[in-house]
């Protein structure tokens, strides 16, 4: 971002015009208001506000709000004075323990996290003693207790830049751990020093404040904000502005530095924005927006587990407009029936597959003329039967195991989880389940793993037991979204003859997503090809080489090389016309 | 048959499930020895450092001290045999490695010494205060336990939707500000409301339950607003991670879903945040009792601070300690129980 832009965003406008204001009454205010805020009038003492004194006046007939604004210099100069200390201080702790040898560098960082746990005003208190209740007193004393933290920082930062290439060529060139740490390290660390010391100027202020109130750091007859609310306080009952009036000033300071602190920070503002982004494009596990019409009901044999027809889904975007990702996908999967999807990233195919399986969340509009499961309508809202058996009889394996099983969980918490709600088993009966079901997938010492964490699992013992977890109802259709993208070569192998098994045991149907068409036509017994948001071809697994007409699903199988290739020549690309706008789509998400 | 590296996920999960990855597969590592043993026993010879450190230096704060200590505390008007005895008394007379052995044995037999202004033993003083300090500063902490976890998970569930800026914009400005007022500046506005203005609560003092309602809130408001702040970043998170999608998936109940899928998810975060935060609370009692007139340690902190009372100070600051590296305790000892990922053996 440059300098320009950070001044026109909202925090960098509000803290320019927060600067000068403050500026302002910094330098101009004790001249201007020296008089009104210093000379006893003692007739006028004890006013509530009015025009002429906003914040009325004090015991001695001296208007407070002049007493604010007079004070600005006095507690601004300190809040700097503090921050100036802890930051000094910090850079020269952190940047010494960096080129300290190892041991006492260990030493170093480990008394810098012991003063880490204690809290500021605590420290302020210590230091306020030995040196005794004054203004540069208590200034050191903040400042000081200020410097573990930034300390801290510095130490942090520094050690990471500190591993980085320039720096170790300049240090094979012969420059001494000085020259390194001022030309090469403290520039590169300088941008976040400057935002974390806005944002230290913030908290050393409101720690002033709160210090010069307790009566150990500005004293009398001088005064600052925290002086003032001290005065104010002890009148709240006459006058309530006597304590909020500084107070305000205070908290507007705070705020100042704060916005100072944003402005100059490139990563902060936008960190937040992320973080909301975040949080909209969550998956929800509620209702989804729906724009279908509704079809007949009951299941009858013959007819397929699972339907969608003119499956449409479509996401908002950032500018008010509507992106559609899906548009009239319609797959029929019969009982029993191994069906593969197969297509690049942002082809469809996942959206289709979590479309089928109603897993869609609320930012998704879908769009269906048909779409059953097993008998169920889910156009319409589902009961709780129908979650049941939704539950029981349709499961699901994502391509990264370690983040689709859930590491706050044991395995056994999470396979006896349909078996107990779904099937209503007792406990022991539903773990014998969850012990069957690992043994199913080919998980030796069962019973024992089923108390132990995903993190305590290889990754393809992980997507076995994923397989096994859907192995744990009475799976009609198990839908595997890329299953094995995420496992090495051999462990590939393992888990596809792990799912082969589970189709046959159960008779499940599955529904299996690659952009892997070699493994896709090994796997099923039919191939829908997707581009763009809809089906291109409809191909038979045993004849792909033969039947496949489209150009994409010939350009996807050129890739692959067989018995026949020509070793001396290089693979085949799919052309960018054809990849051109996949792409596209998959930047836009 | 050819492996192609995994292309970027393009479902909408995609992003937050590849940051959780790299997180948990940083978890995944670490010490495979009963890591949860050696954590603790890092944790616990990190607290006896951090005990002889607080030790060593509220022994050596009299004599840090510029010129003479005693002179210091009793004033310009002290008589000189009055310095003498109560440097005496302090044992400051003795070779300071002696003084040190005094030192750490009276800590040990609990013996703080006496107050140079009262007299009184600092051990009784602290007797009188520490529970105040404690009610005050645990019913406050609970306060904003309590409040922030349904809070944070309601904003997170809420604003997962699209179309919901204004709200979050509310929220997060609502948070932000009770996170930037430090909690003695919230003191005065809401004895100035609530006190003052509708004259529903009382303005200081303690005793009744109505006492503790002001202190409670001006002590609890911040925290409150920070740590339903990290619980909403957290849950938001965890709200688009893939293995939420397996729990809606196996089509449990919404309670499941949420206490058991999602909750024990965002509790380390939470957990340390609220550690952090209740040393934080622990040392605004200092503050947040002399604005309320409540007779904790902080009242008897403050004045000894100003007149350089060394024996009270001193024990004030090993009790505070004690209590913050208590807490500091519990929290790890908490978070080896709920958290079974390995995550805090790195700490």
């Amino acid at each position: 971002m440059t300098w320009r832009s950070r001044l026109l965003s909202p925090s960098g406008i509000a803290a320019a015009v927060g600067v000068l204001l403050f500026l302002f009454v910094a330098i101009a205010g004790g001249s201007i208001f020296l008089a009104a805020a210093e000379t006893s009038n003692v007739p006028a003492r004890l006013l509530p506000p009015s025009l002429e004194h906003p914040f009325g006046t004090d015991d001695l007939g001296r208007d407070i709000f002049a007493r604010v604004l007079v004070a600005a210099r006095v507690s601004l100069l300190l809040t700097l004075g503090a921050t100036a200390v802890s930051t000094v201080g910090g850079i020269a702790y952190g940047l010494i323990a960096v080129i300290l040898p190892r041991h006492v560098r260990r030493l170093a960082t480990g008394l810098l996290d012991i003063l880490l746990a204690f809290p500021w005003l605590l420290m302020v208190l210590f230091f306020t003693v030995i040196w005794g209740a004054s203004a540069t007193s208590a200034m050191f004393a903040i400042g000081i207790s200020g410097i573990p933290f930034m300390a801290r920082l510095v130490y942090n930062l520094a050690s990471s830049v500190s591993g980085r290439d320039y720096v170790r060529a300049a240090r094979v060139v012969g420059v001494g751990p000085f020259g390194i740490l001022v030309r090469h390290i403290l520039p590169n660390i300088a941008n976040p020093l400057f935002v974390n010391a806005a944002a230290t100027a913030s908290v050393t202020l409101l720690s002033f404040a709160g210090l010069s109130f307790l009566g150990l750091g500005v004293q009398a007859p001088e005064y600052d904000w925290g002086r003032l609310l001290q005065d104010g306080i002890t009148r709240i009952y006459v006058n309530p502005l006597a304590a909020i009036g500084p107070g305000i000033a205070v908290v507007l300071a705070g705020l100042v530095f704060t916005f100072v602190s944003e402005a100059l920070a490139d990563t902060r503002g936008g960190g937040r924005g992320a973080v909301a982004r975040r949080a909209l494009g969550a998956v929800s596990p509620t209702r989804r927006a729906r724009g279908a019409v509704a079809s007949r009901a009951g299941a009858a044999p013959g007819e397929p587990i699972a339907e969608i027809a003119d499956l449409r889904v479509a996401f908002a975007t950032a500018d008010g407009g509507e992106v559609e990702r899906v548009r009239g996908v319609s797959v029929r999967i019969q009982p029993g029936e191994v069906v593969g999807i197969v297509g690049e990233s942002g082809s469809g195919k996942s959206l289709t597959a979590m479309a089928l399986a109603g897993l869609l969340g609320p930012d998704a509009r879908i769009d269906t003329s048909t779409h059953r499961f097993d008998g169920i309508d889910m156009t319409r809202p589902l009961t709780a039967a129908d979650r049941s058996t939704l539950g029981v009889e349709l499961g699901m394996v994502f391509q990264d195991p370690l983040t689709s099983l859930n590491p706050a969980l044991t395995i056994g918490r999470q396979l006896t989880e349909v078996p107990e709600v779904h099937l209503k088993m007792s406990r022991g009966a539903a773990r014998a389940h969850a012990t069957a079901a690992l043994e199913a997938v080919g998980i030796a010492d069962a019973a024992r793993r089923l108390g132990q964490y995903p993190h305590q699992f290889s990754g393809g013992m992980r997507q076995r037991a994923m397989i096994g977890q859907a192995l744990t109802g009475r799976p009609k259709l198990i839908i595997a979204d890329e299953p094995t993208t995420a496992l090495d070569v051999t462990v590939q192998r393992q888990v596809m003859g792990v799912l082969r098994r589970a189709q046959r045991d159960t008779g499940a149907a599955i529904v299996f997503i690659s952009h892997d068409i070699a493994l896709v036509s090994a796997f099923c017994d039919r191939v829908l090809v997707m581009k763009d948001g809809i089906v291109v071809e409809e191909l038979d697994a045993e004849r792909i080489r033969e039947d496949a007409t489209h150009p994409y699903s010939r350009a996807l199988l050129a890739c692959l090389p067989d018995m026949t290739s020509d070793r001396t020549r290089p693979l085949p690309v799919i052309p960018p016309e054809v990849a051109a706008s996949a792409l596209a789509e998959e930047v836009g998400v | 048959m050819t492996a192609t590296p995994p292309p970027a996920v393009a479902d909408m999960a995609g992003a937050p499930t590849a940051a959780l990855a790299v997180r948990a597969e940083g978890r995944a590592r670490g010490p495979q020895l009963s890591p949860r043993a050696a954590f603790l026993l890092r944790r616990i010879g990190r607290l006896l450092v951090s005990l002889v450190v607080v030790v060593v230096a509220s022994f050596f704060l009299v004599h840090l001290v510029p010129g003479d200590p005693v002179r210091a505390a009793l004033g310009i008007q002290a008589s000189p045999e009055l310095v003498a005895a109560t440097r005496t008394e302090l044992g400051l007379d003795k070779p300071i490695p002696v003084q040190f052995l005094d030192y750490v044995t009276n800590l040990l037999r609990g013996d703080f010494g006496d107050s140079i202004r009262t007299g009184r033993p600092v051990a009784e003083t602290i007797g009188q205060r520490f529970p105040a300090t404690v009610t005050l500063g645990v019913l406050s902490f609970l306060v904003a336990l309590l409040a922030a976890v349904p809070i944070g998970i309601g904003a997170a569930v809420a604003l997962q939707r699209p179309g919901r800026k204004l709200a979050d914009s509310l929220i997060s400005g609502t948070l932000g500000m009770l996170i930037a007022v430090p909690g003695f500046l919230l003191a005065v506005g809401l004895i100035a409301l609530f006190a003052v203005q509708l004259r529903w609560l009382p303005a200081a003092g303690w005793g009744s339950p109505q006492d503790a309602v002001l202190p409670i809130l001006a002590l609890a408001l911040g925290p409150l607003a920070y740590l339903a702040r990290i619980v909403q970043v957290e849950m938001s998170g965890v709200l688009g991670a893939t293995y939420m999608t397996t729990a809606r998936a196996k089509r449990l109940p919404g309670r499941l879903v949420y206490l058991r899928h999602a909750l024990p998810n965002i509790i380390t975060a939470s957990l340390t945040v609220s550690g952090l935060l209740l040393s934080g609370m622990i040392a605004g009692t200092v503050l947040i009792e002399t604005i309320f007139a409540i007779p904790g340690m902080g009242g008897v902190m403050v004045p000894a601070v100003g007149a350089k009372d060394y024996p009270i100070v001193q024990g004030l600051v090993i009790v505070y300690a004690l209590i913050i590296l208590g807490v500091n305790l519990i929290v790890d000892l908490i978070l080896v129980t709920v958290d079974p990922r390995s995550s805090i053996t790195e700490g």
